[in-house]
């Protein structure tokens, strides 16, 4: 029991530096139940679960961002030195620390030890993935550590259930005893001196109590050898990329197609059980359209994270970055950008929150405002229509199709756009300021665990969701109101939308859109296009007054209505235009700012009205007006 | 003995110079101070993080395609990659 010197044990907090298998042990700590979000007035996602021990006690246990000392040079990282000192506002400070750390590789662990341990507060150390240290013939004296650290060391392996036994002894014999009382806190930011102190002092703790084996560890060299090589590792990572976008493109079209037949579906199910009217129409167009638009998009999204996750899981992903590095570079990008960007092609939202990784402020904008121009799959549908709607069905060269060949130009139009604008961000406002240092550990490489992954997609799945279930419900429903009232007047014989606000806005932006070709049906399709820009199909459907047909009966009706030169500039225009509320939230809300969010409303639009005033014009000249 | 601040020794060579392949030991990380980016105590300490610390042994294991750039160091039983720009404040011998 507890008594007036001791503690008792509710909550722990994770702290580790990066690559230690710190989310392997959350995992395997908490299993499903956790909840990710954010820590409050900052974009640092917060991960807290709940853990029932063998004796039956629940604890709270928080995953806290990984870093190498509490000096905090990111978001990330302040938050943990807040948590861990107990600073942090509207969170109660962690009972007990558990400093883990990868146990085939110790040494800046044990330096973030000796530094937390000026904090004063309670601590355990985890060996994490003690199984392969000792299957790699690592020797480590336990009993040597623990008294030359001064607190208790557990050796566990996160990924096996019988690894984490110990661990939970302990938790379970702590949370009976009670914890020592913190002691007082002596904790400052380390300098240079002190940093190199505890690192010697760590160093001569792991060559006191660590025998490393006789044979080094050398499979993660030799693969590396192949998979770093500067000519072949470029090679194999491209293959990676295009194997990824085969299954994203591929694989998720039975599912995608099954999602919208089920909306579609229940849509119709609607249609014949409610009366024709506003709440037909609200449920049918608005929420089951607006909310299935977006959904439609799940399968696509989980298996991009399910090649993300695993290559993460495998220690790929830093690899890429030390690739890409260079080439990024010199559009001004850190490597790291690399990933972010990889997933805006599936969806900018997932890619401009991948942007928390880099730690650079101005590393961290510049990606999240070249991330839009990525191809997301939203733009897929708008795509696909024009394209088979106007672009003959014939082969180039034998083997390539024209259509295909068109597709992809957008898709490079998107990268050489993305890479120009933030080698423009750099020349305009960073001029000066130098890039800031790439420096990152590899990590060993290791066979990914189905159970994180599952729980990744799980967790990734789940905030996608929620996100279509809540903003962009919001903004469908605004659009639908938009696009229904005013209602047409009795004995109206145009489709109702010409008379609703859309058409209005859509009346009044469209002098404005004559140059690039847009007639006045484009126009107001693109009102309600402004919530995702796949609803412009729909839009467009609603405008021809095409009622339940598919995309071709509108691409058929489209290709009869439009020259190739209106065609080919809405195309240009759906390259950058900055059509998608939810991609704007987002970056509102990672880069601390509505000021970047206009920005990039700003910019896109530019680049949109300029790419297709001169693509309209030009095959005007070329006589395909 | 000659212990405590030892001075800059012609042997010191930056790591941030040598070729793939290369094995030294730590001798001495000195930042420089009037380069652009961090402050030289920033990187100091960024390095030391990653485990650069005197008399560590370092071998260059991999270098980028365009410009040798980044590259990638064996040190301690740890990968880290960095640029050549940053290795050049790792003075070897």
């Amino acid at each position: 029991m507890a008594d007036g010197t001791q503690q008792s044990l509710h909550r722990l907090a994770l702290v580790g530096v990066p690559n230690c298998g710190k989310t392997a042990l959350f995992n395997a700590l908490t299993g499903s139940r956790q909840k990710v979000g954010n820590y409050a007035g900052v974009t640092v996602e917060r991960k807290v679960g709940t853990l029932r021990t063998p004796l039956g006690r629940n604890l709270e246990v928080v995953d806290l961002p990984g870093t190498y000392s509490l000096r905090a040079r990111s978001p990330d990282e302040e938050v943990t030195r807040d948590m861990v000192l107990g600073q942090r506002a509207h969170e109660s400070p962690p009972d007990l620390l558990l400093a883990v750390a990868d146990a085939t590789n110790m040494r800046s662990a044990l330096r973030l030890v000796l530094e937390l341990k000026r904090t004063g507060r309670p601590m355990v150390l985890v060996l994490n993935m003690f199984d392969i240290a000792q299957h790699r013939g690592i020797e480590i004296d336990i009993p040597a550590l623990e008294a030359g650290l001064g607190i208790p060391v557990i050796p566990a392996t996160a990924v096996r259930k019988a690894g984490m036994q110990a661990l939970w002894e302990k938790l379970d014999a702590l949370a009976a005893e009670g914890l020592p009382q913190a002691t007082e806190n002596n904790w400052t930011p380390p300098g240079a001196l002190e940093l190199r102190a505890a690192q010697r002092q760590a160093d001569r703790l792991i060559n006191a109590a660590v025998r490393p084996p006789a044979k080094p560890h050398t499979l993660t060299n030799r693969v590396d050898n192949v998979l770093l090589h500067p000519v072949a590792g470029l090679v194999i990572l491209l293959t990676i990329l295009f194997v990824m976008f085969q299954a994203v493109f591929t694989w998720a079209t039975p599912l995608m197609d099954l999602i919208s037949l089920g909306f579609d579906g229940l849509a119709a199910l609607v249609g014949a059980t409610l009366p024709a009217g506003l709440v037909q129409s609200f449920l049918q167009n608005g929420v089951i359209a607006g909310v299935g638009s977006v959904i439609v998009f799940l399968p696509q999204i989980l298996i991009l994270f399910l090649f993300i996750l695993l290559l993460e899981d495998l220690g790929y992903m830093a690899r890429a970055a030390f690739l890409m590095d260079r080439i990024m570079g010199g559009a001004g990008l850190h490597g790291r950008a690399f990933i972010p960007l990889l997933s805006s092609f599936a969806c900018a939202i997932p890619g401009i929150m991948a942007a928390r990784v880099i730690d650079n402020r101005r590393d961290r904008l510049t990606t999240m405002l070249v991330a839009p121009l990525m191809t997301c799959s939203a733009r897929i549908p708008v795509y696909t229509l024009i394209i088979s709607a106007f672009i003959p069905h014939r082969s180039v060269l034998g083997v390539l199709s024209l259509q295909g060949l068109v597709m992809f130009g957008l898709y490079v139009a998107g990268i050489v756009s993305a890479l120009a604008v933030s080698l423009a961000v750099k020349m305009m406002f960073w001029r000066r300021a130098p890039s800031p240092p790439f420096m990152l550990e590899l990590p060993d490489y290791k066979m990914p665990r189905l159970k994180s992954v599952a729980i990744g997609l799980y967790t990734r799945g789940r905030i996608f969701l929620k996100r279509a279930g809540t903003t962009i419900f919001m903004a469908t429903v605004v659009i639908w109101v938009l696009a229904t009232f005013p209602g047409p007047p009795p004995g109206a014989t145009e489709p109702a939308i010409t008379y609703s606000f859309a058409a209005m806005i859509g009346n009044l932006i469209h002098p404005l859109l004559a140059p690039l070709g847009f007639n006045w049906q484009i126009s107001v399709a693109l009102v309600p296009g402004m919530a995702a820009r796949e609803v412009a199909v729909a839009g467009l459907g609603t405008v021809y007054a095409i009622s339940g047909g598919g995309d071709a009966q509108i691409g058929h009706v489209l290709a009869s209505q439009w020259s190739l030169a209106t065609a080919l500039a809405l195309l240009a225009w759906y390259i950058f235009a900055p059509q998608c509320i939810s991609t704007l939230a987002v970056i509102r809300r990672e880069a601390g700012g509505a000021k970047w969010m206009w920005l990039t409303f700003g910019y896109m639009l530019a680049l949109a009205y300029v790419a297709a005033f001169v693509t309209y014009q030009g095959a005007v000249l070329l006589g395909w007006g | 003995m000659e212990l405590g601040s030892k001075p800059l020794t012609s042997g010191s060579f930056p790591l941030g110079k040598a070729a793939k392949g290369y094995c030294g030991c730590i001798d001495r990380i000195a930042p420089c101070e009037d380069c652009p980016g961090l402050p030289a105590q920033e990187i100091e300490r960024r390095l030391i993080e990653l485990g650069f610390v005197e008399g560590a042994e370092v071998t260059i294991l991999h270098e980028g395609l365009f410009g040798r750039d980044p590259i990638a160091v064996r040190l301690n039983g740890a990968t880290v990659a960095l640029r050549r720009r940053e290795a050049m404040a790792i003075l070897t011998r």
